[in-house]
């Protein structure tokens, strides 16, 4: 019998062998932020490989866009980013001037530029909310809902709608502000600056924030660049490159702002460059208030559907309103041969359009050059012998939004 | 340095492949033959003078009925140090529909070169994944093709119909007959056995 009890205590070594196997993360999973699958190859719980796969959201707008007049693509881009479609409203906008030659009045650039920093306010929102939510962090959801509700409610009231917005025009924006939206936004920009203080007091200095968050996904300055990654996103690894500074548009030439860089370029990295960016883009909205000018809103020659407006009225006057409109829209003596590239910071990098035209008033070629797109591109490189869990956080970090990378 | 500069730097360097110059809006394009592609991307990138290390944009285009050669692959290339832009564009006729891929240079045109690939049939060599991305792999046709009608021709993707079909079929599932007589078939085990 004492053998036997013997027996039965020895523990049984066996070699376990390990082999690496696949898992899917999406679809549908909370932490990809929309409709992103990635197919992870593990060893134990390090990442071998990761291949990302997109289009379940595919839409065909750059399709659209060639069987569309310019002004009628512009509310598609609302749906690219659907965070912060102000934005790409503006940089739709400032592409389509170049290419037609359209000079834009000065009030109507001081009111895009304030809008886009909202956006780029709510973009950022809504990143720090769903990025410290998947790390765990819950009441800074809570908390940046309820600055994103303000500046979603100040959206309503200068164009009606909250999320697809459609607010700027070709040659302008569709309406102008009120006095009572500049005061409200003037009163937000005095509190704001407090309430992101209120943030980085729950995750700046938690531990936990920083052990998740600190010397995952790496990224260096050179593979940034040639990874094509852009924003805050390419930034956080201490590059200097942000297309408000390097081809200013609209007002952002005469308003005075910093570009905050990282050094390491992980995740805390980028999340410190986004929140020093709020920072800025508070203190652009207030100096946009303050100097807004007066004068027309929309350039007289926009070839829009808003019409008519300036000279044209005449044109549209004497036509019935439908073919009259198409008229001004397609017969324009804007149209012309040729290519265009004009890109704008957007809250996720650098959203860029090129356009060819063939000179009729529809685009021969659309092509959108969109950042969550190039950004989906770079996970693999960025998860990379991470773990599991980090893949979490680098998809936070690179902050993407499956609308714009589909298209 | 001035974009017509840098184009005309390009033409000395490599007279044979640069075929015109284009401007538009302050903007230069040079449209150049696609033998030699990598290596001229490859000098604009290193040259010291250049430092064109931004790939900004890569996208195809359709000039079908407009141009003699049909395809072109555009670059939109920007250079972050010395902050000046150039567009290369490389004509890719419709015989040979290939071109070297730049992922040696740029580990961003991967993803570019794929969706050029998926949408306008243009195969880019020595690609580490020359897969479709935005459409699933069984599609057939490239849809930014100009000769693609809008509508995608009438007919439905194979896996749209499958769906479709799946759902007329779960529309008949019959909860309250299976909750009860638990004997009852569902019609669904078909399915399952499929």
């Amino acid at each position: 019998m004492p053998e036997n009890k013997a027996e039965s205590k020895e523990i049984v070594r066996e070699e376990v062998a390990y082999e690496p196997y696949t898992i899917a993360m999406g679809p549908q999973h909370p932490a990809t932020h929309g409709v992103l699958k990635l197919d992870l190859e593990l060893d134990g719980e390090t990442i071998l490989n990761c291949k990302p796969t997109v289009g379940f959201l595919h839409r065909g707008v750059e399709k659209l866009a060639e069987n569309l007049s310019y002004a009628q693509t512009l509310p598609l881009t609302d749906r690219l980013d659907y965070i912060a479609s102000m934005a790409n409203n503006v940089a739709y906008s400032i592409a389509v001037e170049k290419l037609l030659g359209i000079e834009v009045p000065m009030r109507a650039k001081y009111i895009r530029t304030i809008v886009m920093e909202m956006a780029r306010l709510t973009g950022h929102l809504l990143w720090l909310a769903t990025h410290a939510l998947d790390i765990g962090a819950m009441t800074v959801f809570l908390y940046c809902f309820r600055e994103r509700e303000n500046l979603l409610d100040m959206f309503e009231e200068i164009c009606g709608a909250r999320l697809t917005t459609s607010y700027t025009c070709v040659g302008g924006v569709r309406q102008d502000v009120t006095g009572h939206f500049l005061e409200a936004l003037h009163a937000f920009t005095d509190d704001f600056p407090s309430k992101i203080a209120e943030y980085e007091t729950l995750i700046d200095k938690n531990r936990i924030w920083l052990k998740r968050t600190q010397g995952v996904g790496i990224v260096s300055a050179k593979d940034a660049v040639s990874l094509g990654l852009t924003g805050p996103t390419l930034r956080g690894s201490g590059v200097d490159y942000d297309v408000r500074k390097h081809m200013p548009y609209d007002a952002y030439p005469y308003v005075d702002f910093e570009v905050p860089i990282g050094s390491k370029g992980d995740v805390y990295d980028r999340y410190r460059c986004r929140m020093e960016e709020m920072h800025q883009s508070n203190s652009i909205i207030r100096q946009c208030i303050e100097a807004l000018p007066t004068g027309p809103i929309r350039s007289p020659d926009a070839p829009d559907i808003v019409m008519p407006y300036g000279e044209q009225k005449r044109v549209a006057a004497d036509a019935t309103f439908a073919s009259g409109v198409i008229k001004l829209m397609k017969d324009n003596e804007h149209y012309i041969d040729g290519d265009v590239y004009v890109s704008a910071e957007v809250p996720k990098g650098e959203l860029g359009f090129y356009f060819v035209s063939d000179g009729r008033g529809v685009p021969y070629r659309m092509h959108i050059r969109s950042p969550s797109y190039i950004h989906i591109g770079a996970l693999p490189f960025l998860c990379k012998g991470q773990m599991v869990a980090d893949v979490i956080a680098i998809i936070g970090s690179v902050d993407v939004v499956l609308g714009e990378c589909d298209r | 340095m001035e974009p017509l500069e840098i184009a005309n730097r390009l033409k000395e360097r490599f007279p044979e492949q640069v075929l015109e110059v284009t401007e538009c809006r302050d903007q230069v394009g040079i449209i150049v033959k696609k033998d030699r592609i990598v290596e001229m991307l490859r000098w604009l990138h290193d040259d010291p003078s250049m430092q064109l290390d931004h790939l900004a944009d890569l996208c195809g285009v359709d000039y079908l009925g407009k141009k003699d050669v049909r395809f072109e692959v555009v670059y939109n290339l920007y250079s972050i140090p010395l902050r000046h832009r150039i567009r290369i564009r490389a004509q890719v006729p419709e015989d040979d529909c290939q071109i070297e891929s730049v992922t040696s240079i740029w580990m961003g045109a991967d993803w570019h070169e794929r969706e050029c690939f998926d949408l306008f049939g243009i195969t880019f060599n020595n690609h580490p994944d020359m897969r479709r991305v935005l459409l699933p792999e069984d599609w057939e046709g490239y849809p930014l093709r100009k000769d693609y009608p809008l509508d995608g021709g009438g007919k439905n993707w194979r896996g749209y119909d499958e769906v479709l079909e799946k759902s007329k079929r779960l529309r008949k599932f019959d909860f309250y007959g299976q909750y009860q007589d638990p004997t009852k078939s569902t019609g669904l085990e078909e399915d399952a056995r499929k």
